[in-house]
């Protein structure tokens, strides 16, 4: 009863405001609660979000020429590139001390492989250079633009000098132009000769594929799905184990599996040959092109299809469609109007789980896709082990990324996250 | 002056080093090289006899077809851990550029020629790049289905652009080095202009135009087994891969396979020694390629796999297959019945070249 007469703030049993003391112990809550989950949020901070942001930063960053060749930069700051010619004696001069010190610490062959993704040629004008600038006295050998132009007459070439400009600043670009199929030419961005651009026709591919398979999956997998969700649980368990078991097979043994099946000298085609429906000599092609690609993906992302489609239908009440059906509608009129609406859940989360996948997918195109079937990841492949040129790799990885997210975005107001269920 | 005075400073460490202690080097070393049989001659020819020598325990990993993108992220993460990897010629002189692999006194480092000659006489030109020790000569040539072929078995490269006269799927490389050149010779290029044509854009176009013509009968391959594969499967008459792969099809398998030895094209593979490596670990990267590289052992893997070793000093001493007992020089590339007509791949041009026309032949390949 005194407390309803005390005036001033509410005290808690220890004599401290109320309000202050609640606060205290929602906030030992929700640190207790950040404690428990700090171990998989450091993991996955660490081994996931900060590499892919790492990974992000590299496709713009482009500090390597500026810390390289410090002093040909500012010296080429003035040179005009669309003149035609070539800078004068001071560019030279920077550029042979630039090298001397680039030399010494091996740096100057870095500097090359980068500029050479932009012009060809300039690696080896850098390693040649290098061994050569190393032994000059830049006190007394000058002058040194005759010097350079008797070691190759590439550094009289001004495209090559108009390169090291244009990559000069810490920042470009010139990655996600590349990935766009364009190249910054005399005057700004501009489009590649028509026989270099592969990236956008493979952008596109990759959508359009796993546009594909991802259909052909909601196709394949529904039926089965249906079955496994309606049959009594003995016999359903029994064919769960048939979509399980390619499941835990390993890729690449499924997909050596479809080269046997498909190849024109293989299972299929030995067959048809065999019951006469087909000629020798005219055995069909089905592996090697886009059509073996979209076999052999369907099968080996089927049971990320099947699985989310099964745990969402066998929610679903089967007194919804007697009802339904006792109040006059036909089979199709139940299955269409009741139990389909009831089933897009599953549709929703296993065709996303399925078209991510896809999107990303390197070994079985590069395997199967001869030319016409392989994706955008064989060529972010590519340019991570082979050619190097990580940059570039990094831009159509991003590239990539944000088609996802932009993607996921639709989906997310067309259909509505909230709608997708794994069960 | 500076060259000679540190050419004897080198050498004088190099003298100096035989003489160092055992445990001034590690006692493990991590060996990157590509797996297979390959691998396999390898242990046989040198990690086994080196362990038993030594007692240094040897782990081998076999990445090396990610080689490159994989040192660079060890450098980047300053945490090498491979001591020697095997790699083709044209990636040590990527990692070279890159500062990513060891420079080495080729000299100072490697066994002279049991004669006397000098570690870099005895491997001559060959040594492609500052930081490259070449271990064997290998060529990516051709082979044909023998009962596919008909009665004329093909003498020449150019049997590839023949659809007439051998009709019928090949396989050939995805990349455009060795198929551009080949295309080139067959369009008529003289064997010595063929990167000089190739350095202008006409040329590129030439050489892809003549691909086009076989462009429906190519199966591209991207691993060196799937050209045996495909030979021995019938999907295939003729294609290219690795002499060894070949010789493995033919000799051990005893596949219906010839070898078409035409404007095969040799290619080098031999060690790199990461550079950041600790004093103790050099050391005894070092240590192993003074042994591993020597005129009798680079003459002993060759017992195991059918590539030329890369000393002129070692060939003398091929001997028969560790199995088989036939007489492995007649299935060198480097043997003189086979090196005929070889085509030799300029190393430099395509460090410059590489990713220009790389990007011209994918453009052209997805058309």
């Amino acid at each position: 009863m005194s407390d309803t007469t005390q005036t001033g703030p509410v005290l808690a049993a220890d004599g401290t405001p109320l309000k202050r003391s609640l606060a205290r112990a929602l906030r030992m809550q929700k640190i207790r609660a950040l404690m428990l989950i700090a171990p998989l949020l450091l993991f996955v901070l660490l081994t996931f979000i900060l590499p892919i942001a790492d990974m992000l930063f590299r496709s713009v960053e482009n500090q390597i020429v500026s810390e390289t060749l410090p002093r040909t930069v500012v010296a080429l700051k003035d040179w005009d590139a669309s003149s035609g010619e070539t800078p004068d004696e001071a560019v030279y001069a920077a550029l042979a001390e630039d090298m001397k010190i680039a030399a010494q610490a091996k740096l100057h062959t870095r500097v090359g492989s980068r500029l050479n993704y932009e012009k060809p040629g300039i690696s080896s004008l850098f390693r040649k250079a290098g061994r050569k600038v190393k032994k000059w006295d830049i006190e007394n050998d000058g002058p040194f633009k005759e010097k350079f132009l008797d070691l190759h007459k590439g550094w009289g070439d001004p495209d090559v000098w108009r390169t090291i400009q244009t990559y000069s600043p810490k920042f470009t670009n010139g990655y996600f132009l590349n990935a766009a199929d364009m190249q910054k030419g005399a005057d700004g961005a501009e489009m590649r000769p028509e026989n270099e651009r592969i990236y956008w026709t493979l952008f596109k591919r990759t959508l359009f594929m796993s546009l594909v398979i991802t259909t052909s999956c909601i196709v394949l997998g529904y039926p089965v799905a249906w079955i496994l969700a309606n049959l009594p649980s003995k016999s359903a368990n029994l064919l769960m184990i048939l979509v399980l078991l390619p499941f835990w097979t390993s890729l690449l043994v499924r997909t050596s599996a479809w080269k046997v099946m498909l190849q024109q000298q293989g299972v299929i085609n030995d067959t048809l040959v065999w019951l006469g429906l087909v000629a020798d000599d005219a055995r069909l092609v089905m592996i090697n092109n886009q059509f073996g690609t979209i076999v052999a993906m369907t099968h080996i992302l089927l049971p990320f299809m099947i699985l989310p489609m099964y745990s969402v239908m066998q929610t679903i009440n089967p007194t919804y469609l007697r009802a339904a059906k006792s109040l006059g509608a036909t089979n199709w009129t139940s299955f269409w109007r009741v139990y389909f609406p009831q089933s897009v859940p599953g549709i929703g989360a296993g065709s996303i789980l399925v078209f991510i996948l896809s999107i990303g997918y390197y070994i079985t195109p590069e395997l199967v896709g001869g030319t016409k079937g392989v994706f955008i990841s064989n060529r972010i492949a590519f340019h991570i082990s082979t050619s190097l040129n990580w940059g570039l790799a990094a831009a159509l990885g991003a590239i990539l990324l944000a088609v996802v997210l932009l993607l996921y975005y639709a989906y997310d107001k067309i259909v509505g996250i909230d709608n997708v269920k794994l069960g | 002056m500076k060259l000679t005075k540190m050419s004897a400073l080198v050498a004088t460490t190099a003298l100096c080093a035989p003489m160092a202690m055992a445990e001034d080097m590690a006692n493990e070393l991590t060996i990157v090289s590509w797996g297979g049989a390959y691998s396999a001659s390898q242990k046989a020819a040198y990690h086994d006899p080196y362990t038993a020598k030594t007692g240094v325990k040897i782990i081998n990993d076999e990445s090396s077809a990610e080689a490159v993108a994989k040192i660079r992220a060890m450098n980047e993460a300053g945490n090498v851990t491979w001591d020697v990897v095997d790699v083709v010629a044209s990636d040590a002189m990527r990692l070279c550029d890159e500062g990513l692999a060891e420079e080495l006194d080729h000299d100072a480092v490697l066994a002279a020629a049991p004669d006397g000659t000098p570690a870099s006489e005895d491997f001559g030109n060959l040594i492609v790049s500052d930081c490259f020790v070449p271990q064997i000569v290998y060529s990516t040539t051709f082979g044909y289905r023998t009962d596919l072929v008909g009665d004329t078995a093909p003498t020449s490269v150019c049997a590839i652009f023949d659809l007439d006269a051998y009709p019928g799927k090949r396989s050939l490389q995805k990349r455009p080095i060795d198929n551009m050149e080949w295309a080139l010779y067959c369009d008529g290029v003289a064997k010595d202009e063929i990167y000089d044509v190739l350095s202008t854009p006409e040329g590129i176009d030439r050489g892809l135009a003549k691909l086009d013509t076989i462009k429906d009968s190519v199966v591209w391959w991207t691993a060196g087994a799937q050209t045996p594969q495909l030979l021995a499967d019938g999907e295939v008459v003729m294609g290219s891969t690795f002499n060894g792969r070949l010789f493995s099809a033919i000799a051990e398998q005893n596949q219906p396979i010839g070898m078409l030895w035409d404007m095969q094209s040799f290619d080098l593979d031999g060690w790199i020694v990461p550079a950041g490596l600790s004093a103790e670990r050099k050391a005894r990267a070092m240590d192993y390629l003074f042994f591993a590289t020597d005129t009798q052992r680079l003459a002993d893997q060759a017992a195991y796999i059918s590539y030329g070793p890369a000393r002129k000093s070692s060939a003398p001493l091929v001997g028969k297959h560790a199995t088989l007992g036939i007489d492995m020089a007649p299935h060198m590339p480097t043997d003189p019945a086979n090196a005929g007509n070889v085509h030799t791949y300029d190393y430099e041009w395509w460090a410059d070249n590489r990713d220009d026309i790389d990007a011209k032949f994918q453009a052209w390949l997805a058309k």
